[in-house]
């Protein structure tokens, strides 16, 4: 374990992130869109722990945590109510949910 | 070879695996094989907390993350039976190439930032869950801790009430 | 020996890791036997008894028949997946075993070496994290291969595999508390000395509620419903045939053979013997883990088997309120025994 490590957990972090944010704008499945938002999540979560390493401070770990359960919470939801679109709708291609648009 | 030097091999081989599965996750047409690839970068990222220091919240993200919020995404992806992405031919290249700019702009600003960095190492680092625990229930994250079982009560509810089927009368 | 403490390291775990496989791969096709045997003397008829003196040799015939039998992949299915689900599914059932001890500490040439692969200081987090991936070896079996049967089978075996899940991690909890520890050897230590120590009798209901979600777990009769062969064809492994087919039945004995050696550990006092005078050696937690696998034989043997919605109700709305509930009582008491 070196500081450089923790430097490449970083940019780790961040390349997974840029990946993430590509993602979400590149896709039209509105799951695939669904899982670059957690793959976002997860880049963070991995420089919240590279951070805690680095300054030896506990809080990264808990934050870690919650994000952990918030992000669990926030896809029950967010597949709940695809699936009550794709009722409706019968296609799961992002351009179609456009009811909102004005 | 030192211990340390095992650990730095291993650092790099589950950042390269996890790095290449995004990869494949963004770039791959069928829903399914993207999943999948999310998973491995899920478990591979678990590794990488472990190397980092932290193995209560690497098995936490394999039971959590790993081994329930993407079993869900298979089960909706299976169940709604979704088929491969068609892309309408030669449309959207140029957003393609604007969406894939801005990802390298982003890695371009931070990185900069990160790379001049020189983070510190602190010595004594004891994550272990007796530790994480202590600050999570005799801090004011007790309070954040019992919000968040709220919360997930609410999404359960919530989940429930908008995947329900409405009964025809 | 010449070679530098980190070898010297990696080199025992080497052996340790061969140790352990070779015995697991030798438990495994000895319970294909041994089941059969049983199972008929349960069922008052006589079982494979022609192959080789007592029937002895039926796994090698069942080997070597599987073998040489057809590789078919049906049309239509999805190769790539179809392939990987048996290896994942064997992959993860053979990484459970990484951090489960058999045994104390052993002085080899003054030298301490751990009977366990690993000894994992979130040891019962990790055994929880595994079984979690396992769900997806079924799922993807069931998907992969094109079939609206498979597909029910998969979908049903995951569903009640991640539900009983719950009630399996929430009877750990209790085993935790009194522990105050995650790793396994410290729990297999808290039950040293009289047999009334053990996590069998001091904490019935989270033994209770274990019993039943293992089984569950490991897709067992009576809660083999998705596999059976008179329900939905042969569950989710109805494409599969020869060798792949041979690799999911090895990955369901090796989760039934985790499963009764996690259970000798957690709550039979693994390699203690229960009476203190005793030593304690591998050889009782052999036994204790036999004892379950008779447990589950003998389970197979008698009991019918639930419906779906009976399995999905019972691990819901009885066995986790069960589990919190004793979860309660147990912190009441331990609180109580501390101040």
């Amino acid at each position: 374990m070196s500081p450089t490590l923790i430097q490449h957990a970083l940019l780790l972090s961040l390349a997974l992130f840029a990946i993430g944010v590509v993602g979400v704008f590149l896709r039209r499945n509105v799951i695939t869109v669904f899982m670059c938002i957690e793959l976002m999540l997860n880049a963070g979560n991995l420089a919240f722990i590279a951070f805690s390493r680095a300054w030896g401070n506990l809080e990264g770990q808990v934050l870690v945590f919650f994000v952990l359960t918030v992000a669990a919470a926030e896809a029950a939801v967010g597949l709940a109510i695809i699936i009550s679109i794709h009722r409706h709708k019968d296609t799961l291609d992002v351009d179609a949910f456009n009811l909102m648009k004005w | 070879m030192s211990i340390a030097l095992f650990q730095a091999i291993l650092f790099y081989v589950f950042g390269a695996l996890a790095l290449g599965a995004a990869l494949v996750m963004v770039a791959q047409r069928n829903p399914t094989y993207s999943a999948f690839a999310l998973i491995v970068t899920l478990v591979s990222l678990s590794a990488v907390f472990g190397l980092l220091g932290s193995p209560f919240i690497a098995a936490l993200q394999i039971i959590v993350y790993a081994g329930a919020i993407m079993v869900l995404f298979l089960f909706v992806l299976m169940l709604l039976n979704v088929r491969t992405e068609v892309r309408a031919p030669g449309e959207g290249r140029v957003f393609k190439l604007v969406a894939i700019g801005f990802g390298a702009l982003l890695v371009g600003e931070i990185g900069s930032v990160l790379v001049a960095a020189r983070p510190a190492l602190a010595g004594g680092f004891d994550a272990s869950a007796r530790q994480v625990a202590r600050l999570l229930f005799e801090t004011q994250y007790l309070y954040v801790f019992e919000a968040t079982s709220i919360l997930i009560l609410a999404s359960l509810v919530g989940a429930i009430a908008l995947a329900k089927r409405d009964p025809s009368p | 020996m010449s070679l530098t403490p980190l070898q010297q390291e990696i080199a025992i775990s080497a052996l340790k890791v061969l140790v352990i496989f070779g015995a697991l791969m030798s438990l495994f096709s000895g319970m294909t036997y041994i089941e059969r045997r049983v199972l008929a003397f349960m069922q008052f008829r006589l079982g494979p008894n022609r192959t080789g003196p007592f029937g002895i040799l039926q796994p090698v015939a069942d080997g070597i028949k599987l073998f040489f039998k057809e590789e078919v992949i049906p049309a239509g299915a999805n190769k790539l997946l179809f392939v990987a689900a048996p290896a994942l599914a064997v992959v993860t059932a053979f990484l459970a075993v990484a951090v489960v001890p058999y045994g104390g500490t052993i002085h080899i040439k003054g030298r301490p070496i751990l009977l366990q692969i690993s000894d994992l200081e979130v040891g019962v987090l990790y055994l929880f994290a595994i079984s979690s991936l396992g769900v997806y070896g079924i799922v993807m079996a069931g998907w992969a291969a094109n079939n609206k049967y498979t597909l029910i089978g998969g979908l049903r075996s995951s569903a009640q595999m991640f539900s009983y899940e719950l009630a399996l991690g929430l009877s750990f909890v209790t085993l935790i508390m009194v522990a105050g520890s995650f790793r396994i050897r410290d729990i297999v230590d808290s039950q040293a000395g009289w047999i009334w120590h053990w996590n069998a009798i001091r904490q019935l209901p989270a033994f209770a509620v274990f019993l039943v979600a293992a089984t569950a777990e490991v897709n067992r009769t009576p809660f083999d419903l998705p596999e059976a062969e008179t329900e939905l064809v042969a569950g989710f492994h109805t494409e599969y045939s020869s060798m792949r087919f041979a690799l999911l039945q090895m990955a369901e004995y090796i989760n039934m053979i985790t499963a009764s050696a996690v259970g000798a550990n957690l709550f039979l006092g693994g390699w203690h013997f229960g009476l203190p005078g005793v030593p304690s050696s591998p050889l009782w937690f052999i036994g204790k883990m036999l004892a379950f696998l008779f447990f589950f034989i003998w389970l197979r043997g008698t009991v019918p088997r639930f419906r779906y919605d009976q399995l999905m109700h019972f691990g819901w709305k009885v066995l986790v309120p069960v589990a919190m509930a004793w979860i309660f009582v147990a912190a009441a008491l331990v609180l109580w025994r501390q101040a």
